[in-house]
């Protein structure tokens, strides 16, 4: 019988032939940690009695969520972690470098690794082929101190894409709508494989999107095969040597076929306070908004910005409505601005804040008031995310936030196109 | 009645409770001093959890058995929110189901998750729980209910304690079945 894509990979990785189901144990080829789960995997770490990285090389810590600190602990936290790398001899990507899971697309996950790290969207590398999967501080530390990490091997998903996005239709359109077709939990534990006729013209950036959000189902991994796009991004980013070809084998065995045809979304969000609470855009347009943000590991990519930057291009804001703007990393702020896109941008009134998490997860950047609405291009609004319980967050596309922030309501963005 | 046999008084909570109801992000600077954080266990979601939990516990005669709906521990990966729920005082936690890191965490803590239809426990019931059978009985109503077996490997790490204990005594992960 065929093998899905997370069997293939696993097989590799556990040096056995391993099936939906069994528990294996897999060798870990990068692992991270981000600024707030990593002082606790640190102090997992020394407790676990090991004192070094089983391979430094291939373990990265990243200061992004709280970048730059906005209080005292927090900087404390980063000192600690600063001298971990040194006392180690890992990667550090400090403050102002970028979210974790943009710098691990743009630096490291290549097609058929295993990647773990302390964050729930580590997930987004299996946009590269990679089987990324969050875990907590424990389990990192043990993947940090062993180089390796056990699996129960999950069921897959397979996820069937025809068709092309129509205008004003975006890769978060897709996830949206997939996440309240499947729901926050009918993914549990699963693979989530992507296939079809569409994926020949869905970028990387596109599928870092729809992997990213994979965990909003629910799901283990979020996993794309790899093709010519996969090959050109590794090679623009200096390791084409690393691209493989990766596919499931015809005849795997899928829990679920989940079909769609991109021909026919529309614009989607989520609405306060889950993310499978997920309805068109023209059916909650008229929202009143005070912050729309542009920006995290979901949506704060070139492409992102592009969209964003055309749509507000000589514009301006709503004047009740910030905008607020965190590319995910400093290569992708360096092109938007010699694209022109961030000179569009503050033309508009927007607000460029540092490479990073900024206002995504609630402590600095943007954080909300007493019954303020946020429409994000985040991946979650749980209450009290952007750090309120009495504010409301909705999430949309990067084209549907900016729209919006030019009305101060919930716009659809095809009405600026 | 030992560590696998145990008897216990339910707080109930509702479906959907994330991790960010668990322990919101505006306390991330806490997250290095547990025990300021726990004092904010899902102090937005359910308001005197920590509390009520700290009366039950301070009684000593049961431990505080969490009782969740679906898809507890949603979200992000922070292991604290089970950390600061054990340190609550809790000595379980019942779900129907729960989210796949936050179970992983729990367990990585010794802190046992067990999966069962929660809808026939009510706030308040006195549980009895079997860990190595599997069986829940709610002494208040008398109805039974059992739950799924967790693989070996993690039944492992919870007998020694939680995931660090385990590794500290094996040096190693070993698959056993």
């Amino acid at each position: 019988m065929g093998k899905t894509l997370a069997e293939k990979i696993l097989s590799v990785k556990s040096h056995c032939e391993a099936e939906a189901g069994d528990v294996v144990i897999v060798d870990v080829d990068l692992a991270f940690i981000q600024d707030t789960t990593g002082p606790l995997t640190v102090r997992r770490f020394k407790e676990s009695g090991f004192e070094a990285l089983a391979r430094p090389q291939q373990t990265v810590i990243f200061l992004d969520h709280a970048a730059p600190s906005p209080a005292q602990q927090l900087s404390n936290d980063h000192v600690l972690l600063r001298g971990f790398g040194e006392e180690t001899g890992c990667c550090i990507y400090d403050v102002g470098e970028g979210i974790c899971h943009q710098l691990v697309a743009e630096n490291f996950a290549s097609p058929g690794d295993v990647v773990v790290g302390a964050d729930s969207h580590t997930i987004t590398a299996g946009a590269l082929g990679a089987f990324a999967t969050g875990m907590g501080s424990s389990d990192v530390a043990v993947a940090l101190a062993l180089g390796k990490i056990w699996l129960r091997v999950p069921e897959s998903f397979l996820i069937n894409l025809s068709g092309a996005f129509a205008r004003g239709v975006y890769a978060k359109d897709l996830v949206l709508y997939l996440i309240g077709r499947i729901g926050a939990d009918g993914a549990n534990y699963k693979a989530l494989e992507f296939s079809g006729e569409a994926l020949a013209e869905m970028t990387i950036s596109e599928r870092l999107t729809v992997a990213n959000m994979a965990v909003e189902a629910g799901a283990k991994v979020g996993l794309f095969p790899t093709d010519e796009i996969t090959r050109d991004f590794l090679r623009e980013h200096g390791r084409g040597d690393k691209y493989k070809p990766l596919s499931a084998d015809t005849g795997a065995n899928y829990e679920q076929v989940i079909s769609v045809n991109l021909d026919q979304l529309e614009p989607m969000l989520s609405l306060p306070h889950a993310v499978d609470n997920v309805r068109p855009v023209a059916q909650v347009k008229g929202v009143r908004i005070q912050q729309a943000f542009i920006g995290t590991c979901t949506n704060g990519r070139l492409e992102d910005l592009a969209v964003a930057a055309e749509i507000v291009e000589g514009k301006d804001r709503h004047p009740t409505t910030r905008l607020l703007i965190a590319p995910a990393s400093r290569q992708v702020l360096i092109q938007a601005m010699e694209r022109g896109y961030i000179q569009a941008l503050v033309g508009a009134g927007a607000i460029i804040l540092p490479p990073g998490c900024a206002a995504c997860l609630g402590l600095h950047q943007g954080v909300l008031g007493d019954d303020e609405v946020c429409l994000s291009t985040a991946n979650r609004n749980f209450r009290g995310r952007m750090g309120n319980p009495e504010a409301e967050i909705y999430l949309a596309s990067p084209a549907t936030a900016a729209a919006s922030a030019i009305r101060g309501e919930i716009t659809d963005p095809r009405e600026f196109m | 009645m030992s560590d696998l046999v145990f008897k216990g008084r339910a707080i109930k909570l509702a479906d959907n409770i994330s991790t960010d109801d668990i322990i919101p992000g505006r306390f991330a600077h806490l997250r290095s001093n547990l025990p300021e954080l726990a004092k904010h266990v899902l102090e937005d979601a359910a308001p005197g959890f920590a509390s009520k939990a700290k009366a039950l516990s301070a009684t000593g005669e049961a431990k505080v058995i969490l009782v969740a709906g679906k898809n507890l521990g949603l979200g992000s990966s922070r292991e604290h929110a089970p950390v600061v729920i054990k340190m609550a005082g809790v000595g379980a936690i019942l779900a129907r189901s729960a989210a796949r890191i936050f179970f992983r965490n729990a367990i990585n803590q010794g802190l046992p998750v067990l999966l069962c239809d929660t809808d026939r426990i009510g706030d308040g019931d006195e549980l009895e729980i079997n860990l190595t059978s599997g069986k829940i009985t709610n002494l208040s109503s008398g109805i039974a209910l059992t739950c799924g077996k967790m693989p070996p490997i993690m039944s492992a790490i919870l007998k020694e304690g939680g995931l660090i204990p385990y590794v500290r005594k094996h040096k190693d992960l070993v698959i056993t079945d």
